[in-house]
């Protein structure tokens, strides 16, 4: 019967880590169970490259080399120095931080990986308890579709071009980017690069590039600077936050529980024949709040201030229009 | 090779250095370890029995003692540490470490960062990867004192009293729930819990809930509470949801980022007519208001005409008030 293949490499695996000296395939196809089953040379180097493939995959680091004062082929060894993990123990609070790291992951790109680490970390004594109770449980996704593409740019470092949506003014254009990381932020995914068009650092919103992200040229060109640190450059390309501004705002009774869970209540007063309670109310974002209580329509009016109501009113004016009713 | 081959060597690279730091370890204990079942484990120390080194007799192959149900490994063929991780796997554990120790209130910042520190001696990755993930959420200093509390909740197993603001009904109700976790996606944070109205799991958002109180009684929820799964986002499509077709002028394209949209076509002058599902027309209704001069809404109509009454509604009531 044919030896597995598991079988056949985890033999691999030991007869490379056990010698010093190279072995040359031919000698590997003499001793290690298993190759003797290739019936012709052929056979057996296609069956060699393709477990050889197989280890590097697994990060097996596979030495290429002669032995001192001998001719012939190179010859295949692997150092135990770069084979084995590093000692490693981790107190059981750095152990519950590990299991909910390898948690974290909601991602085709990491969850495999995390858990691999994992598989690792446990074999090399760590006891890492999955079942640990944590007060919260954080969940990352990479769901863009434009993710994988970016990833790989970043690891392999090669420079990208995609096509890149900006809202304000609107325009879709070609951009060439030297990625330096991809970072979540907020619940967002950025690509963070040198930007080659405008010739700046850029901090790019994933869910606006359009269509396929393209890496060009090769990899190993795009270096990133030492000193950039991912996270705080995404974090300081945010808008800065507005002053915090109070609007007096007249509410129907019973009405609007969302604008009145963040108001105090300051009054009452009829208008239009309609009870209702007059509230104050501090807003920290002028324009979403403008929406936002246009949102709830005859049941909220505002006061004060009037920059506030006319941009309310605006936008109740344009949202009969794109009812299609002419205002 | 099959998918469950695909992972199969990793694991026989582990199992015997694994083994050799536990010895008389269960063997269902180290199939649950490595995902597995015990058949499984079984099969693959098997195979590991038939490997050794280069001579493969019997003081050569590798040796496991099975004593009961446990097993020891007595030679271990030069295979006494883990294979080192890989870039992907230090990349994958260091990112969700860094993000942990970053991330007030969710792991112990100083143990995340021992543990930071251990595994890059050990895998010998001093640069960070290019993936960076901040967790931190902007949040009112009110969903502070709420994340205490039921945090507090679940760390202790009581049941809570949640006074919770509902946007799609646009109500504040009362109720008591069972906590099971609390989770932080996309930049929010929930609280899954077995609510006793609804009679099911449910995740509440910390920033609407209005008031809590940890109850005396135990958190109790029953057997078949499942966990939500998040691989695929908080919140599924429901074959009850309404479609509507809406027209996104370009400064209301974050729409299609923000919502759940089926389909895009873009448009001239960068408008775009997307398919949006939604659950409650009141509901939606806010949303197209506030909207109002960035969106059209061409179906379906009874929303096109709340719509157009809501407004209508409006502005009469502040026309009222301008000429009182």
């Amino acid at each position: 019967m044919a030896i597995a293949r598991a079988e056949r490499l985890v033999n691999l695996v030991l007869c490379l880590l056990s010698t010093r000296q190279y072995l040359t395939a031919e000698r590997i196809r003499a001793i290690v169970p298993g190759y003797a089953d290739a019936a012709t040379d052929e056979a057996f180097f296609r069956m060699f490259e393709r477990d050889k493939t197989e280890l590097r995959d697994l990060g097996v680091p596979l030495e290429i080399g002669r032995n001192a004062g001998v001719e012939g082929p190179d010859g295949y060894r692997i150092a135990r120095r770069d084979y084995e993990l590093g000692d490693i123990d981790l107190e059981p609070d750095e152990a519950a931080a590990v299991a909910l790291a390898a948690r974290l992951w909601d991602s085709p790109q990491f969850t495999g990986a995390a858990h691999g680490a994992l598989i690792k970390l446990r074999a090399a004594g760590v006891d890492v308890d999955q079942d640990v109770d944590v007060p919260v449980e954080p969940k990352v996704r990479t769901s863009e579709p434009a993710f994988p593409p970016l990833l790989a740019a970043v690891q392999e470092g090669r420079v990208v071009e995609f096509d890149y949506r900006r809202p304000v003014p609107v325009e879709v254009r070609r951009r060439t980017v030297e990625p330096w990381g991809v970072v979540a932020w907020r619940g967002r995914w950025y690509l963070v690069g040198h930007d080659r068009d405008r010739r700046a650092p850029r901090c790019f919103r994933l869910s606006r590039i359009v269509g396929e992200v393209v890496a060009s040229g090769k990899a190993g060109v795009v270096q990133r600077p030492d000193d950039v640190d991912l996270l705080s450059f995404v974090a300081r390309s945010e808008p800065p936050a507005q002053a915090v501004a109070t609007a007096k705002l007249w509410v129907a009774r019973g009405r609007a529980q969302g604008v009145r869970r963040r108001a105090r209540h300051v009054g009452e007063q009829e208008y239009d024949g309609v009870p209702g309670d007059l509230l104050e109310i501090d807003l920290r974002f002028p324009d979403s709040a403008a929406s936002w209580i246009a949102g709830f329509g005859p049941d909220v009016l505002v006061l004060e201030p009037d920059v506030l109501a006319k941009t309310v009113r605006e936008k109740l004016v344009g949202a009969l229009r794109g009812a299609g009713v002419r205002a | 090779m099959n998918a469950s081959s695909a992972d199969r060597l990793p694991r026989l690279l582990a199992l015997v250095p694994y083994l050799l730091a536990r010895p008389g370890i269960p063997i269902d204990e180290a199939a649950a370890d490595f995902e597995v079942t015990p058949k499984q484990l079984r099969r693959d120390l098997e195979l590991l029995w038939m490997c050794g080194l280069p001579g493969y007799g019997p003081g050569d192959l590798i040796d496991l003692s099975f004593e009961g149900e446990t097993v020891t490994v007595t030679f271990d063929a030069g295979m006494s540490r883990p294979l080192r991780l890989t870039a992907a796997e230090a990349t994958a554990l260091l990112v969700a470490l860094r993000a942990l120790a970053e991330t007030p209130g969710v792991a112990d910042k100083a143990a995340v960062q021992r543990a930071v520190a251990k595994i890059e001696a050990a895998v010998g990755q001093a640069r960070p990867a290019g993936v960076a993930v901040g967790l931190a959420m902007r949040e009112a200093p009110e969903t502070t004192l709420v994340r205490d509390a039921v945090s507090a909740g679940v760390r202790r197993g009581r049941a809570l009293h949640l006074r919770y603001y509902t946007p799609s009904r646009d109500e504040v109700t009362d109720r008591v729930v069972d906590p099971m976790r609390v989770l932080l996606v996309e930049g929010r944070s929930y609280l899954e819990a077995w609510c006793r109205i609804a009679d099911g799991v449910r995740l509440f958002r910390l920033d609407r809930i209005d008031a809590v109180d940890v109850l005396d009684e135990p958190a109790a929820p029953p057997p078949h509470a499942e966990p939500t799964d998040t691989s695929e986002g908080l919140f599924r499509p429901d074959p009850s949801q309404r479609t509507a077709v809406l027209v996104l002028e370009p400064d209301a394209r974050w729409v299609a980022e923000y919502y759940p949209v089926d389909s895009l076509t873009e448009l001239a002058e960068g408008r775009a007519r997307v398919l949006m599902r939604y659950a409650d027309t009141a509901w939606m209704t806010r949303l197209l208001l506030g909207l109002g001069g960035e969106v059209h809404v061409e179906q379906p109509a009874e929303l096109v005409e709340a719509v157009a009454r809501r407004a209508e509604a409006a502005l009469r009531r502040a026309d009222h008030l301008l000429a009182t």
